[in-house]
């Protein structure tokens, strides 16, 4: 029978999968906007698995206002990677350091 | 009860595998379409939780609105991919090791709980009628109805942001001046001219 602690290993592997992705892809901007959208994933679901174990909505109701935030987050950042692409002709990560941070 | 743990375990794999391409795959593109595969298997293991709604909301923004953002940015940006791809491999180990202690500890933590016991914790069963879309409204507009509101705001800065940070002048662009379009009068435009006709030669 599934249950809460199956969607939670769930959750828990795609989230470590997303943060190995974020480590190995550490180039490529692109791709660790992806990442960041698959951990939200992984977060959504520990949410909804959570609501349904307690039977309280209001989980889900964060879901929603996860998604929300995430679909902002994905069009600023993606509009910022487009400026930053049409300034440097690269989106390479190792070069972005005018700031010698 | 049977099938519903299968199409779990099936379905979970799938996502899996999707979410490993997503992560290693050689061309973004390819990623942004595993993305897209991932979240259709999410969206039915959310089904097989019986939050239907959210599952088709899944579906509708994410795979209709935002991964076709970024598949519309992967393809109009010209990534160098080999470049990006170098110093995959010499990352990796690291990346592997911590993804190990943290999954390890993860589902560590997840079942110790159910140590003691044998059963698994599971869902409460659903009443007879019961529909998730008008439980999430009742909730959603009553008790949160501030935070729907402020949702309903950041969407709107989202909307300006990108487009103000994308918008472009670009220097020797013929445009019109409308205020003097309209506010130009007749007599400006056109000049009578009084002269005397030519004479035939």
């Amino acid at each position: 029978m599934i249950g809460l602690e199956h969607y939670l290993t769930v959750a828990a592997m795609l989230f470590v999968l997303s943060f190995v992705g974020i480590i190995i892809n550490r180039k490529n901007l692109i791709l660790l906007l992806m990442c960041i959208e698959l951990m939200l994933l992984a977060v959504n679901t520990n949410f909804i698995a959570f609501s349904r174990f307690l039977g309280d909505d209001t989980g889900q109701v964060f879901v929603f206002f996860i998604l929300t935030v995430a679909a902002a987050e994905a069009a600023i950042g993606l509009a910022i990677l487009v400026v930053l692409f049409r300034n440097r002709r690269s989106i390479a990560v190792q070069e972005l350091n005018t700031l010698k941070g | 009860m049977m099938l519903h743990s299968i199409l779990f375990y099936v379905f979970a794999a799938i996502m899996f595998g999707a979410a490993l391409g997503v992560i290693l795959s050689r061309n973004p593109v390819h990623s942004v379409m595993f993305l897209v595969f991932t979240f259709f298997n999410a969206a039915i293991l959310w089904l097989l939780a019986e939050a239907e709604f959210l599952a088709i909301v899944l579906v509708l923004v994410y795979v209709g609105a935002v991964m076709v953002l970024f598949l519309f940015v992967v393809m109009m940006l010209d990534v160098n991919v080999e470049a990006a791809r170098r110093g995959l491999t010499r990352y990796a180990p690291l990346g592997i090791a911590l993804a190990l202690v943290m999954a390890i500890e993860l589902i560590n933590v997840i079942w110790l709980r159910s140590q003691g016991q044998d059963a698994i914790t599971e869902f409460a069963v659903t009443p007879e009628g019961y529909s998730n879309t008008k439980a999430l409204g009742s909730v959603l507009y009553t008790e949160h109805v501030y935070a729907f509101e402020i949702a309903a705001v950041i969407l709107l800065l989202a909307i300006i942001a990108a487009i103000t940070l994308t918008m472009r002048k670009r220097p020797g662009l013929k445009v019109q001046n409308i205020a003097k379009q309209v506010a130009v009068k007749a007599k400006d435009r056109v000049r009578v001219v009084k002269m005397d006709a030519e004479k035939r030669q």
